[in-house]
């Protein structure tokens, strides 16, 4: 791993550098991941007394109990329909943004801001309107001749948490869309306007294979960001109801270990997020390190 | 280029207005509901246009809070939401700028091992490891305290990454120099890189600010205390009662009060910002 | 002041790269010594074994009669200039001036003094309050060169410092460091690969090769009398012609002077000491065709080709020459001229 070509000779300030975030990682990292590794591969009785070293049961209960499949393809659902949204409005925002000269900054500037916007938040502001006494979505559904209620709704408590988690995540998106579009040189597209190629016609051809780079990187973030962030959107609207309907893994690992106290099924499902997340850490780093040389 | 499409740049502008009316809507409703009297919301919708009863309304959550929410004034989940996000923000920033340092210009056994523990925490939410950690704290004795909010949560791969792509890009000779000036290390760090590397930080800083913030599950977790609720996790329970007896406009009050510091932020520091999230994914 | 001495000096790099194979090399006290060779032949890894910035795998360097393989750079007392001048960029000019001395704990009015007085003496007295990035490459350059001098040290070291100049800037600052090194009488070591820049400056010139030193002495007596073909290549501008002997006997009415040493497969001759038209006895007579003339104003490069000789020749003709491209010339190598070598060796005879 690369350093500096001349190195300070002092044997253990470096280490000193490091403690503390070493210790804070060990600590409340590395060890708690452990713990959920090791509790995965136990039973606990119910009084707390005596714990049972029981290899994969925990497991293999996990994978026949229909609940925890019902969270997985619900989790599925869900990370597809956020990604597909936020990352295709974002990118017809930034397209747009990228034709303009001046007028884009204050787009952009207006665009922004729901970064900063706690999850748990985003979710109760699409909550308030799709609420179904006073809400005014619901409101313009019903005259519509919709019924609305996510309360009881299935299909319904999913629309309003992929609307929830998508809005929030369309300005990072946006971001990262421009500053793709930003990179792709201006001479490209001049030569294939002079070969006598339309707007549209240069988008698919020239801007769209060229912006790969980014919209891989995007869809990694966004998956993980639909798995792992939007907690806060679950916990403010629907509470992983109604009927399980919206109860997608993170959300099931918080109700199962702290409302349900059911230790060993939580960690062992702790494990498999972990899995899941280190897949898509290492397909993010393999395709960062083909991009940026280090 | 010289384009002269008219059409092209009418969708263009139309567009990005539908865009940023999808955007700002549902902020939009928050704010105006926060300015009506509790009556409003007794009626079949919300309202659209502001009310008059925005001073009441901010005034008594920033004071007395939601009695029937059993939550504190705004003030106080204010004040520790804005401790909880400069804690995390300026901790991480200076354990990972001290780490990444170490990493590259020290060469000491193990150093590789130390970066890879560094780089797994990325692999190791808090989601996924809830229950184990929350143990941890407990048993540390963390609950209820603003080092149980702060501590778990300041180690940060993507900012010892960060610095330490930036340290790559400083040329080896400034740090030969200033050796050969008679600086050691902690000199050198103070006298150059240190100031080298303040856009950087100022840049983390705007997106660590947001980040500790938004905070919403490990509060919830380890407080039960409401004296060091913090503003996103107080309004959830507020919420939560709303629902029965609708207090929208306050509930309001309190969304729009626990967005306004970081958005404030990202609009008057879009630069920073959008220099922070873009490194810092790198 | 001080002299510096190598003895056995070695470089090895961690994962095993040898690149400097035993140096023996005492540098006088204020005599500034170049150290030029090719690109990657370990010049600058030799002066940062002397600054300290790199470790000494084997041999002794002493600076000023005291060993210094382990001390710090700091503790050498010695000041460096860098290529890319690495001034702190967040510093004023100033401030980078008085960094090394504030380091040392010198007291304020002296560093003001001594600020002031480099600072005059590089021209850099209205820029003391600008960022290094407010300033031109070469104003960049004075700076790099006032933080060394400022600091009063036992030697310079130089590494390339002014290859990132252009070439008029680079042949004013060249005559700029002869004057200040003279007048300051500081033992220097000036890396660098240019040719002309190290005849131009040294008092004695080090010609490396591959980790080695292949010669050391002043630049006319390295010009003169080159101990080994590399150096021969290597120094004075357009290269010697380095012909070979079997080849040149085997040309119709050539005979080799007997002077030459026993065992001389080579012979070189410096493009100046070629002389155009008739020769004296005992010169070597040849002729070619002009293949490209190079006007290069006072003088004019002939590339002439002699048949049954591998390469072109290069002849330095004085003034304007009336030779035209594709038309052909007598020429004679004088007898005293010529340069003996054994190709098996490399070697002067
Ligand atoms: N840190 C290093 N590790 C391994 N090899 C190196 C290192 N630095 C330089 N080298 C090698 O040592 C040789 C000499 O390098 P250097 O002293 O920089 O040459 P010069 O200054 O003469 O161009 C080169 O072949 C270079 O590749
Ligand atoms: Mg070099």
């Amino acid at each position: 791993m690369q350093t500096k070509r001349t190195i300070f000779p002092n044997r253990w300030l470096p280490y000193g550098l490091l403690a503390p975030q070493l210790a804070i990682t060990l600590v409340f990292f590395i060890w708690p991941a452990l713990q959920a590794v090791k509790s995965s591969f136990e039973r606990e009785d119910p009084f707390g007394f005596k714990t049972t070293f029981i290899w994969f049961a925990n497991y293999s209960k996990l994978l026949a109990d229909p609940m925890y499949l019902n969270a997985l393809w619900r989790t599925l659902i869900f990370a597809v329909l956020v990604t597909v949204i936020a990352m295709g409005v974002s990118l017809i925002l930034a397209v747009a943004v990228n034709r303009l000269l001046r007028s884009g900054r204050v787009y952009t500037t207006l665009l922004v801001w729901p970064y900063a916007v706690a999850p748990v938040v985003a979710g109760i502001l699409w909550w308030f309107m799709f609420n179904p006494s006073i809400g005014i979505l619901s409101y313009v559904l019903g005259q519509m001749g919709v019924t609305w209620n996510h309360r009881v709704n299935a299909d319904q408590a999913m629309i309003l948490i992929v609307l929830a988690a998508s809005w929030k995540q369309i300005s990072y998106n946006f971001l990262f869309f421009v500053a793709g579009l930003q990179s792709v040189p201006a001479s490209l597209s001049e030569a294939a306007a002079i070969d006598g190629a339309g707007p549209f016609k240069r988008f698919w051809t020239i801007v769209v294979p060229l912006l790969s780079p980014t919209t891989f990187f995007l869809l990694i973030v966004n998956i993980n960001y639909a798995m792992f962030d939007t907690f806060g959107v679950i916990d403010a609207t629907t509470s992983g109801g109604p009927a399980q309907s919206t109860n997608i893994l993170v959300y099931k690992v918080y109700a199962d270990g702290f409302l349900g106290l059911n230790i060993g099924s939580s960690a062992a499902q702790s494990v498999l997020l972990m899995l899941i997340v280190i897949v898509l850490t290492v397909v993010q780093f393999r395709f960062v390190e083909r991009r940026v040389q280090y | 280029m010289v384009e002269n499409r008219p059409w092209l740049n009418v969708l263009t502008h139309l567009v990005l207005v539908v865009g940023v009316i999808i955007i700002a809507f549902p902020v939009y409703l928050a704010v105006i509901a926060s300015t009506h009297g509790p009556g409003a919301f007794l009626s079949n919708v919300v309202p659209l246009l502001p009310g008059s009863y925005m001073l009441d309304n901010y005034g008594q959550m920033l004071s007395q809070g939601m009695s029937t929410s059993g939550a504190p004034p705004l003030t106080l989940m204010l004040a520790n939401s804005l401790v909880m996000a400069i804690v995390i923000a300026v901790a991480k920033i200076a354990i990972s700028i001290i780490s990444a340092y170490a990493i590259v210009y020290f060469r000491f056994p193990l150093r590789t091992l130390a970066f890879w523990i560094i780089f797994i925490t990325l692999m190791l939410p808090v989601e996924v490891r809830i229950i184990p950690t929350f143990k941890v704290v407990a048993d540390l004795g963390l609950l209820n305290s603003y080092a149980g909010l702060t501590i778990p949560l300041i180690a940060s791969a993507t900012a010892t990454f960060l610095f330490r792509q930036f340290f790559l890009t400083v040329p080896d000779e400034l740090m030969e120099a200033a050796r050969v000036d008679g600086a050691g290390p902690m000199k050198f760090f103070r006298d150059i890189l240190l100031p080298l590397s303040r856009t950087n930080m100022a840049a983390l800083f705007v997106i660590l600010f947001i980040y500790g913030w938004m905070q919403y599950l490990w509060p919830l977790l380890v407080t039960t205390d409401p004296k060091f609720y913090t503003v996103v996790m107080g309004i959830k329970r507020m919420a939560a009662v709303a629902d029965a007896d609708p207090q929208w406009n306050l509930v309001m009050a309190a969304v729009v009060l626990a967005m306004l510091p970081p958005v404030l932020i990202v609009i008057f520091m879009q630069r920073l910002f959008v220099k922070g999230l873009v490194e810092t994914e790198k | 002041m001080a002299a510096i001495e190598l003895a056995g000096v070695k470089k090895t790099y961690p994962g095993g790269a040898q690149v400097i194979h035993g140096i023996d090399l005492a540098i006088g006290d204020g005599e500034l010594v170049v150290l030029v060779g090719p690109s990657g032949c370990g010049k600058s890894t030799l002066l940062r074994m002397i600054a300290g910035l790199e470790t000494i795998s084997d041999g002794t360097i002493s600076i000023g009669g005291a060993v210094v393989n382990t001390k710090e750079p700091a503790e050498r007392d010695i000041a460096m200039v860098f290529q890319n001048y690495a001034l702190y960029p967040h510093m004023t000019v100033r401030g980078n001036l008085e960094y090394g001395l504030k380091n040392r704990g010198t007291p304020r009015a002296e560093i003001d003094a001594r600020v002031e007085a480099a600072a005059r003496t590089l021209e850099i007295s209205q820029f003391l309050d600008r960022k290094p990035r407010q300033l031109s490459g070469g104003q960049r350059q004075r700076v790099a060169m006032g933080r060394a001098i400022v600091r009063q040290p036992k030697a310079f070291l130089f590494d390339e410092p002014l290859s990132n100049l252009d070439a008029k800037l680079r042949g004013q600052m060249r005559i700029e460091i002869r004057r200040l090194q003279r007048s300051l009488g500081t033992t220097s070591v000036y890396v660098t690969h240019d040719q002309l820049e190290a005849m131009t400056l040294a008092d004695r010139l080090v010609v490396m090769n591959g980790g080695h030193i292949e010669q050391v002495g002043k630049p006319t007596e390295l010009y003169d009398r080159p101990a080994s073909l590399f150096v021969a290549g290597f120094i004075g501008s357009p290269p010697m012609n380095l012909l070979d002997v079997a080849a040149l006997q085997a040309l119709p009415g050539v005979t080799l002077p007997d002077a030459l040493p026993d065992g001389t497969d080579i012979v070189g001759i410096r493009p100046d000491a070629i002389i155009l038209g008739t020769a004296a006895p005992g010169d070597i007579l040849l002729s070619g065709t002009v293949e490209l003339i190079e006007p290069v104003g006072g003088e004019s490069h002939l590339y002439v080709r002699v048949a049954g000789l591998e390469q072109a020749m290069i002849i330095v003709a004085q003034g304007r020459s009336e030779l035209v491209e594709a038309a052909s010339l007598d020429f004679a190598l004088p007898a005293d001229a010529l340069h003996p070598f054994s190709r098996a060796t490399g070697k002067r005879l």
